[in-house]
């Protein structure tokens, strides 16, 4: 089953014609991923990469069926965008725009309330199903069908984590990208209770980064509701005070935003916390022999 | 983006908020001409001159003097103008070097001449990430610092939520009055005080207003007294005119030259420079610097063009800091080529010539192993690795 991407999604890029659409809708069809069309406005009817462009989403999703939208709209459109996607009943939205501002995240947030959709996102790398469905800007090729399914505020970090799962004879079932600003879509926690759901996913390495209370409602929620291994690694350790680390929703504000904070409240709802983001694999080879 | 406290202000008056009234000064004779014309508009007596540098708790240093007469002026503008003020919050606090005073703000006596009539109060407004919305926190315990008195009443901060997609309704604006104990003329201004400084936020796009205190003087008039703004960078692209007012001299001179090369690069104190691709693997990076027995020197995180030219710009910034003993460099290559960052850092190397600080590249991902072969065959003096343990194990060696 895998969690919100596979082989049977419908899928759409918003933003298909522009240089970062074209060459990661490329990428995507490349792999596999059952790619339907793209969204640019103005250019309707035309014909990118073999796949049908429409002027807006409503019209793909009567024209070729899209049920999911990744989008690569620049920061001051991508808000739009989202809520464009929403509106026309795309059931789950990959937001991948690094540089939205906050208020139009605000915005977006309570708008989508009222819709039945999931976004995932913005600054993020997406999710892919590996075998099935790469909507994102990972690279494919470090990916294996497998049943650890990972969930991270982070881009070349989880593919760190991907390819020491991959390197120990293991596989992932879905990898969940969830963004790296102060409002994403998609929390940790609700990441995490997707896959735990899932019954394709035996394990959940999950990648969290100084800032915000994601990583402790996630916790809370394994402490409650965890039936499969978790394994849990927070980066940013060294990370000072008041300073924002790259990403937006990267920096500590109080005492419960710190790295090591979030590793305690983790370790305490038996979590398998890791201080060295280069034991991740092993950790995990470790955490399912049980 | 910070602004100083005269451009928040500029900023608030803009949008009808009743501010102190001051006037900026860069030398001790336009601080007094600002004393004068200030004395004439608004007929105060006497002035406070205020240290504008981006940080609180100025007045701990003595950034922040009332001056009674022009002499006091002359003496205060004299000793701020130039001093390096500490306060808790510059790098180092208050036993670090301080920071460079290149401007004051000559503002008005709200206190006069009343003063025992006026009340101090805590006013800030920020969005809140677990709410995901903006919320305004409000107390009546004003001018002193709000995570204390959070800390010791938190019966005293009050909070009011604002639904992002109506605004801030009327009656909440009466609710943070009437959290604050007013009535008659001052509850009236307040009210009208909140509404146009909820606009100015949203207006603004701000991440954090920060009124501290917010004054009711002697005539129940309520008057911004201090103010501290914060931008969100993302939104500057449609706020030209705030974009503007960013002040270089406030920031690191060499966060400042990383930024116009693309570089996302913050300076720390330790002695293991780093170049990473990604935020979260640069953090990571720098934690396995710690584990592995040294301390990060910095952040940087190259982005997703990795590409040769700069690699170097990032090479020779990392150099400028003499505590660099170690470069980790950490690439996870996916659609960024290794092999291509590889030969940017054999190039960049020959290019700066004479690097004596050991150098560890760990390139992983797309084209990994041709890249490990380009490191190793450069006949430079670098250590390459492929797994992130063999690169903490590296770090290792080499600090010992």
């Amino acid at each position: 089953m895998s969690v919100l991407v596979n082989k049977d999604s419908k899928i759409i890029v918003q933003g298909f014609t522009g240089k970062e659409g074209t060459f990661h809708a490329g990428q995507m069809i490349e792999y596999g991923t059952n790619v339907v069309g793209g969204v640019t406005p103005g250019k309707g009817g035309q014909t990118h990469l073999d796949k049908p462009v429409f002027n807006t989403v409503a019209e793909a999703v009567e024209g070729v069926g899209a049920d999911t939208s990744i989008i690569f709209v620049p920061p001051p459109f991508a808000a739009d965008a989202v809520m464009e996607a929403a509106t026309a009943g795309i059931k789950v939205i990959i937001c991948i725009t690094e540089g939205i501002p906050v208020q139009d995240m605000v915005k977006v947030k309570a708008y989508i309330e009222d819709y039945d959709c999931r976004l995932v996102g913005p600054n993020c790398p997406g999710v892919i199903t590996p075998g099935e469905a790469k909507c994102g800007i990972m690279p494919g090729f470090i990916h294996n069908p497998g049943r650890i399914g990972i969930v991270s505020r982070s881009g070349t970090l989880t593919y760190e984590a991907v390819d020491q799962v991959t390197k120990a004879g293991m596989g992932q079932s879905t990898c969940i990208g969830i963004g790296g600003d102060p409002i994403v879509g998609t929390t940790t926690k609700e990441a995490v209770e997707l896959l735990m759901n899932d019954p394709e996913t035996d394990a959940i390495i999950m990648i969290g980064e100084i800032g915000g209370s994601m990583e402790a409602d996630a916790a809370r929620y394994i402490k409650e509701h965890g039936t499969k291994p978790v394994v849990g690694f927070i980066a940013g350790q060294t990370a000072p005070k008041g300073r924002t680390m790259g990403h937006a929703g990267a920096i500590i504000g109080g005492a419960e935003d710190t790295a090591e904070a979030k590793m305690k409240i983790m370790a305490e709802c038996g979590i398998h916390v890791v201080t060295s983001p280069a034991t991740i694999g092993e950790t995990m080879v470790a955490a399912l022999k049980g | 983006m910070n602004l100083h406290e005269y451009q928040g202000k500029e900023l608030l008056k803009s949008y009808g908020v009743t501010i102190q009234e001051g006037k900026v000064a860069t030398t001790v004779e336009e601080a007094l001409d600002a004393f004068k014309s200030l004395q004439e508009e608004t007929g105060t007596e006497m002035a406070v001159v205020k240290a504008q540098i981006h940080a609180g708790g100025r007045g701990k240093g003595g950034g922040v003097k009332l001056a009674k007469n022009l002499d006091d002026l002359k003496e205060h503008a004299g000793n701020i103008i130039g001093m390096m003020l500490k306060t808790p919050q510059t790098p180092g606090g208050m036993e670090g070097p301080g920071k460079l005073v290149r401007k004051v703000l000559v503002a008005q006596d709200v206190y006069a001449p009343d003063f025992d009539a006026c009340k101090e109060y805590y006013i800030s407004i920020l969005m809140d990430r677990e709410k995901k919305r903006n919320v305004i926190i409000h107390s009546t315990e004003g001018g002193m610092d709000i995570e204390e008195v959070a800390e010791k009443t938190p019966e005293l901060v009050h909070k009011e939520y604002i639904d992002p997609q109506l605004g801030l309704l009327p009656f909440q604006a009466r609710k943070v009055a009437f959290n604050l104990g007013l009535s008659g003329k001052a509850f009236k201004e307040m009210v009208r005080f909140i509404t146009k400084l909820y606009k100015a936020f949203v207006g603004s796009d701000a991440s954090l207003f920060e009124i501290n205190p917010c004054l009711k003087d002697g005539e129940d008039r309520i008057i911004a007294v201090d103010c501290k703004v914060s931008l969100d960078d993302n939104s500057l692209f449609r706020h030209k005119d705030l974009a503007e007012l960013r002040d270089t001299d406030e920031e690191d001179p060499t966060e400042v030259e990383a930024k116009s090369y693309g570089l996302n690069y913050v300076n720390l104190d330790g002695n293991v420079g780093c170049m990473v691709n990604g935020a979260g693997l640069a953090m990571a990076t720098m934690d396995i610097i710690k584990l592995s027995g040294g301390e990060p020197a910095n952040f940087l995180d190259v982005g997703g063009t990795a590409d040769a030219a700069r690699v170097e710009q990032a090479f020779r910034i990392i150099l400028r800091d003499p505590a660099v003993k170690a470069i980790l460099i950490n690439i996870f290559g996916g659609i960024v080529r290794c092999d291509r960052v590889a030969q940017g850092v054999v190039d960049a190397y020959k290019n700066i010539g004479d690097i004596s600080v050991p150098i560890i590249v760990r390139l992983q991902g797309t084209n990994a192993d041709l890249a490990k072969t380009i490191i190793d065959e450069s006949g430079l003096s670098v250590h390459s690795a492929i797994l992130l343990q063999e690169a903490a194990d590296l770090v290792k060696e080499v600090l010992q």
